[in-house]
């Protein structure tokens, strides 16, 4: 690695008063023709790259992103990530991720504060109960850890949750993912930005894609801001504008974009170590290292690209919150933001080629897409790379909503992800 | 968060409604003849307009009535509401 990260570099830069760091990656023109593309340059874009790249020594490619580097839904989520999920097919997905995530820094050599506070979800009525110590022992059956803890052993865990009978919801019970956490969304990208840059991936940002060219069956490349670009191999990872994309090449695709909206609270000291995330009531809690309070909250029912949200959508998140944590009442409430988020009928993703030979999607991740990230681009690399899915990414293609063979998570096992 | 006219209650705060996503979708006359690809078209493809698109909303905490919407979804302005059965706006 050209410019290693290491303490060693902080203390000679720290002489120069840190004026001299080097740029972690260029700012290139985009050629005239790439091996492959890959539209959106989020965490899942950058990944993508940086694993063909890295794997499938794929280094004549490009990364095209409208705006800056993860300012889409990679700076927009909660950052939450684990992989308690029901299907196997998921639970194989979503673990791959979290394995990686396990050795990101290091394999990065950039910190991505990837810390594995647990997470916990909780049961308020005897459905929720069934319901999770069903995916529990589900879990448990595909080798990623999970606990069931009664009512004492999560006010155990986590103190300041109001475990009173009287409240409305009341706290019957919850599951734990020791495993699971938080990172720090911006760095990820960034990380896998600068590795990707390092292997000589174009990373090219104000760059909008306006156009997808193609001769019959074969896309041919793609109409930018910046000129047409020659390509035979598309990655698309737009996210919510995934149905813009599609529409530009005469596909549609099973999705709908919603505003997904999150909030964070003034800093305060450290009061909650952990992340708690409550299906029933839609709530999910976490305090970032600034110490404010990270909370997530719903979808508006209705498509929109406005990346605002509704108020009264916030306003059922925070009187739940309350409920829950009564201590947090006087807490003022800092920044609000939306993400578009694109959400498949079954909230699984797909990962996945099309009936257009040399384009690609990774989409449909829905209200959760963060934690799957590393797993997301390793997979989505393989595909493109071979022109064939992972056994992982396979249950994921586009083909499921014809045979009807769903991955139905959004029934059985995690509303909020 | 925006205020939607509905056709028989005038204007009203849209957390009183709810969406019924896109209009206009024709349920299948023959569903038994229809090829899995024509199933999967009719149950699960959606236009996902980011712009201008035609969508079912109902006045679930109001008059329960269903009716149509033209709504530009890259910045939530509505630009016509029109009743069930009624042809929609050529624009």
């Amino acid at each position: 690695m050209k410019n290693k990260y290491s303490i060693f570099s902080l203390i000679k830069n720290a002489f120069s008063l840190h004026e001299n760091w080097k740029q972690a990656w260029g700012d290139p023109e985009p050629k005239k023709e790439y091996e492959a593309i890959i539209i959106g340059g989020g965490g899942h874009g950058l990944a993508t790259a940086y694993y063909l790249a890295k794997k499938h020594n794929m280094r004549n490619i490009a990364v095209l992103e409208k705006g800056w580097i993860g300012g889409g839904n990679t700076g927009r989520n909660t950052t939450i990530i684990r992989s308690n999920y029901l299907w196997d097919a998921s639970a194989g997905l979503y673990d791959h991720a979290l394995k990686i995530w396990e050795n990101l820094s290091q394999e990065l050599n950039y910190n991505i504060m990837f810390s594995q506070r647990g997470v916990m979800n909780l049961a308020h009525n005897l459905q929720d109960v069934r319901d999770l110590k069903r995916r529990t022992h589900a879990n448990r059956l595909n080798g990623i850890d999970a606990v069931w803890l009664n009512t004492d052993q999560v006010k155990e865990f986590c103190p300041i949750i109001n475990t009173s009978p009287d409240i409305r919801y009341p706290v019957l019970g919850g599951t734990l993912q020791r495993r699971a956490g938080t990172a720090r969304h911006d760095a990820v990208a960034w990380g896998y930005a600068r590795g990707a840059d390092e292997m000589g991936v174009d990373i090219i940002q104000n760059c909008e894609v306006k156009g997808i060219k193609r001769n019959g069956d074969q896309v041919e490349g793609v109409e930018t801001s910046k000129g047409f670009i020659k390509t035979k191999k598309i990655g698309v990872v737009a996210a919510g504008h995934s149905s813009v994309i599609a529409n530009m090449a005469g596909l549609k695709l099973p999705l709908e974009s919603k505003p997904l909206q999150a909030l964070v609270s003034e800093p305060v000291k450290p009061i909650i170590d952990t992340v708690v995330m409550s299906n029933a009531v839609h709530a999910y809690v976490s305090q970032s290292d600034k110490g404010e309070l990270v909370i997530g909250a719903g979808t508006d029912a209705y498509v929109s690209y406005t990346q605002r949200g509704s108020h009264d959508v916030v306003e059922g998140t925070l009187k739940a919150i309350l409920e829950l944590y009564p201590i947090f009442s006087r807490m003022k409430m800092l920044r609000q933001w939306g993400g578009i988020v694109d959400i498949c009928p079954d909230a699984s993703p797909i990962i996945s080629k099309t009936n257009i030979k040399g384009l690609y999607f990774n989409c449909g991740w829905g209200t959760g897409g963060f934690k799957a990230t590393p797993g997301s681009g390793d997979l989505f690399a393989h595909t493109i790379a071979n022109d064939e899915p992972h056994k992982l990414n396979a249950a994921f293609n586009l083909n499921r909503f014809v045979s009807g063979d769903l991955v139905d998570e959004h029934g059985a096992a995690a509303v909020a992800h | 968060m925006f205020l939607i006219n509905c056709p028989y209650c005038g204007e009203r705060d849209q957390s009183e409604f709810s969406c019924g996503g896109e209009a206009h979708i024709i349920r299948p006359k023959q569903p038994t003849e229809l090829s899995d690809d024509q199933w999967a078209e009719y149950l699960f493809m959606r236009k996902n307009i980011k712009g201008v698109q035609f969508e079912r909303w109902n006045h679930a905490h109001g008059c329960r009535k269903w009716f149509n919407m033209v709504r530009d979804t890259s910045n939530d302005k509505i630009h016509a509401v029109y009743k069930m059965g009624e042809k929609p706006p050529v624009e």
